[in-house]
């Protein structure tokens, strides 16, 4: 459900920003830097912080950029994939030449010729047939997301792929929700505090007392003992369970 | 730039920390603050402890200088605790530290980690009572039958001990990260921030706080927005703000209603839609936010700049600051290195004529806001011969770099100044680099 790539224009059709080179490498540039900065905003939601919370602030900027991202590509409709050989792997190690998205909108507007382009190509042509589901499993789990990415799959059509795609973020947030709290990013803990007193919460009284903002007795994730021995698993089982959502479809 | 006329040249004074480039992560530094006086100043870090230091007593002799700062007392605030129910550590790093009026001999200070906050007492001892009738020095009791007459204790004076003491602990009351404290008007009362919460407490109670602010939603996947800063107004003991990462600031009187979700005033400044991109609204989230001492306007940090609002103004700051407006076009790649994220705080001077804010590369920016001169200096162990004054800095955004500019690309992004103090009453400021603390005076004729 992770929109990757885009379908090659065909751009014998695209007869208002024929002529110059840089009128027609600027647009699938802008398209591929953006889908890269999706990719890099996924990844970063995704990564798992081992012991220590994570930044609640940042998780939620992070996810509206992917939300401003889904929507912009939702709506000039390029929500379409393409098959492997034009998508590329966007390294996830390094955002592409990201000088576009740096850009302000007026100054994409005036069109302006895109530097760094020849750069990108190399990437672009980096990978071909990259198909690697069956590596995911056996993937480390700084890799797996990586993979998981350059996975390649058809969509039908560009409703489908909209409805997944907010399925899918939705599902993720979800996943984080239900999921054991010591894997990934555990952005919206619902554990009340006053849990935290093991022996109030072994005799199943509260003191009222601690209940500053009154939330009442909260339902909280499913307890878990799980001890840091066990991260790496939790992460192998939070990305099977990503897999399976993508195998689904 | 600075120099000549009223303009303030601003010399090192002293260093604080380690001398190696190898960093403890321990000492890092995540606090600054002086007190009401200016005659303390303390910092935290990430290991959890409060180092206060003191400023010396004025030398007559010595009229070309201020009294140095010295070691006064530490202590460890916050210890590391291991939540069970999430298996997740509690970082003991000291988020913010913030001073009481003196009421009596000792000093107070509030210091907080991510989810206890701690009243503390530091008290002076320079006496003890020596020559007790029934007791030995050591304390042992006396056999009764040697005391033939009557011997009362006398203090007699003794090496200055400074004891630091854990009053009262404010705790259980933060499902989020707390990211401020702030101390009401009253001195009677305060306020906490998480991510989507502000609790209000009395100093004197710590089993009870009441919830003033609440914006988690009902369903967590419509979290979209959260607290980045809040502060008491510094005179009128019912008003406080608070900003969020979407860059708007919500002013709230509590004496409107118990909960005070719905704000007495909203200060939001319209987008500009030409200069919209995908970290528009990353740069517009709020870092800071710091009353004026006058208490007419405020100032908000965001990631490239630094806004003056007057209270009773919402639609638009009333001065704007750019700190590292070059960095606009790379945002992408601060994006990526996480740098986007950092949170820089701000402050005024004690005539709310001058405010000062961190950047990269260890440099920090100074904006007069009556000249609408500003300077960049930098804290740096190359420049530390006492009172020879700082020479300015100048960033390079584009085009030929001049002599003793520095280029954009050249900057140093894993040294940053994110807590900066300015002394109340003196010109006298606190810069924090990564693990230590630098003190700049003005120079003094």
């Amino acid at each position: 459900m992770f929109v990757r790539g885009l379908k090659r224009k065909c751009f014998d059709g695209e007869e208002d920003i024929e002529g110059t080179l840089a009128g027609i490498k600027a647009i699938p540039s802008y398209n591929l830097q953006r889908q890269s900065l999706l990719d890099m905003s996924l990844v970063k939601l995704q990564l798992c912080h081992m012991l220590v919370e994570p930044n609640l602030c940042r998780s939620v900027l992070i996810a509206n950029t992917v939300r401003q991202i889904q929507e912009e590509m939702t709506q000039d409709g390029t929500w379409q994939m393409i098959n492997t050989q034009s998508t590329g792997q966007a390294s996830l190690d390094r955002l592409v030449s990201t000088d576009i998205l740096c850009r302000s909108s007026r100054e994409q507007a005036e069109g302006k010729h895109v530097p760094g382009y020849s750069t990108f190509n190399k990437d672009f042509e980096g990978d071909q047939g990259q198909d690697s589901l069956e590596t995911m499993s056996t993937a480390s789990s700084v890799q797996a997301p990586r993979n998981l990415q350059s996975n390649v799959w058809e969509m039908e059509n560009p409703q489908e792929n909209k409805g997944n795609f907010q399925k899918s973020l939705d599902q993720i947030f979800e996943t984080l929700e239900n999921k054991s709290p010591n894997s990934v990013e555990d952005l919206f803990s619902e554990v009340d505090n006053s849990y935290y007193d093991l022996d109030t919460m072994l005799t199943g009284m509260m003191s009222n007392t601690k209940m500053g903002h009154c939330d009442g007795l909260e339902t909280f994730s499913s307890p878990t003992t799980a001890t840091s021995s066990s991260n790496c698993k939790s992460d192998l089982n939070e990305l099977d369970h990503i897999v399976e959502i993508l195998v689904e479809s | 730039g600075a120099g000549g006329g009223n303009d303030i040249q601003w010399c090192f004074s002293q260093v604080k920390g380690a001398v190696d480039d190898d960093v403890a992560e321990a000492d890092i530094i995540s606090t600054v603050e002086f007190n009401h006086s200016g005659e303390l100043l303390a910092t935290g870090d990430k290991g959890g402890r409060v180092v206060i230091f003191q400023q010396e007593q004025e030398n007559k002799t010595q009229s070309h200088s201020r009294g140095e700062y010295n070691v006064y007392s530490t202590f460890q605030s916050h210890e590391p605790e291991f939540d069970y129910l999430k298996s997740l550590e509690i970082e003991e790093k000291i988020n913010k530290i913030r001073w009481l009026p003196q009421k009596n001999a000792a000093q107070f200070l509030l210091s907080t980690n991510d989810k206890t906050i701690k009243l503390w007492k530091i008290s002076e001892r320079d006496k003890r009572p020596e020559g007790y009738n029934l007791k030995e020095e050591d304390g042992r009791y006396r056999d009764p039958t040697t005391v033939t007459t009557l011997r009362v204790p006398v203090f007699r004076p003794m090496d200055l001990m400074v004891e630091a003491s854990p009053r009262r602990i404010f705790a259980n009351a933060h499902t989020y990260h707390i990211n401020s404290i702030s101390i009401n008007s009253d001195y009677e009362t305060y306020l906490s921030a998480d991510d989507l919460r502000i609790n209000l407490w009395h100093l004197e109670i710590t089993d009870r706080s009441f919830n003033i602010v609440d914006i988690k939603p009902a369903n967590m996947e419509e979290l979209t927005e959260v607290i980045t800063a809040a502060e008491f107004h510094p005179n009128s003991c019912n008003t406080f703000v608070y900003s969020s990462s979407k860059g708007t600031i919500r002013l709230c009187d509590m004496r409107a209603s118990a909960l005070c979700d719905r704000h007495s005033k909203l200060f939001e400044e319209p987008e500009d839609p030409s200069n919209r991109s995908f970290f528009s609204e990353i740069i517009s989230s709020i870092s800071d936010v710091k009353f004026s001492h006058s208490g007419r306007y405020m100032m908000t940090r965001d990631y490239l700049s630094v806004k003056i609002w007057d209270l009773n103004m919402e639609n638009r700051p009333v001065e704007t600051y750019q700190v590292h407006e070059y960095l606009r076009s790379k945002l992408c790649s601060l994006y990526e290195n996480d740098c986007i994220f950092d949170k820089f705080e701000c402050c005024w001077n004690g005539s709310d004529s001058i405010v000062m804010t961190g950047s990269y590369n260890n440099f920090f920016r100074m904006f007069d806001r009556n000249t609408k001169r500003d300077i960049t200096l930098e804290a740096s162990r190359e420049n530390n011969k006492p009172r020879t004054v700082l020479k300015p800095r100048k960033v390079c955004a584009s085009g030929k770099r001049k002599k003793d500019e520095i280029s954009v690309d050249s900057l140093d992004f894993n040294k940053k100044i994110l807590h900066t103090a300015w002394h109340p009453k003196e010109n006298i400021i606190a810069v924090a680099t990564t693990n230590n603390l630098y003190i700049f005076q003005d120079k003094m004729n």
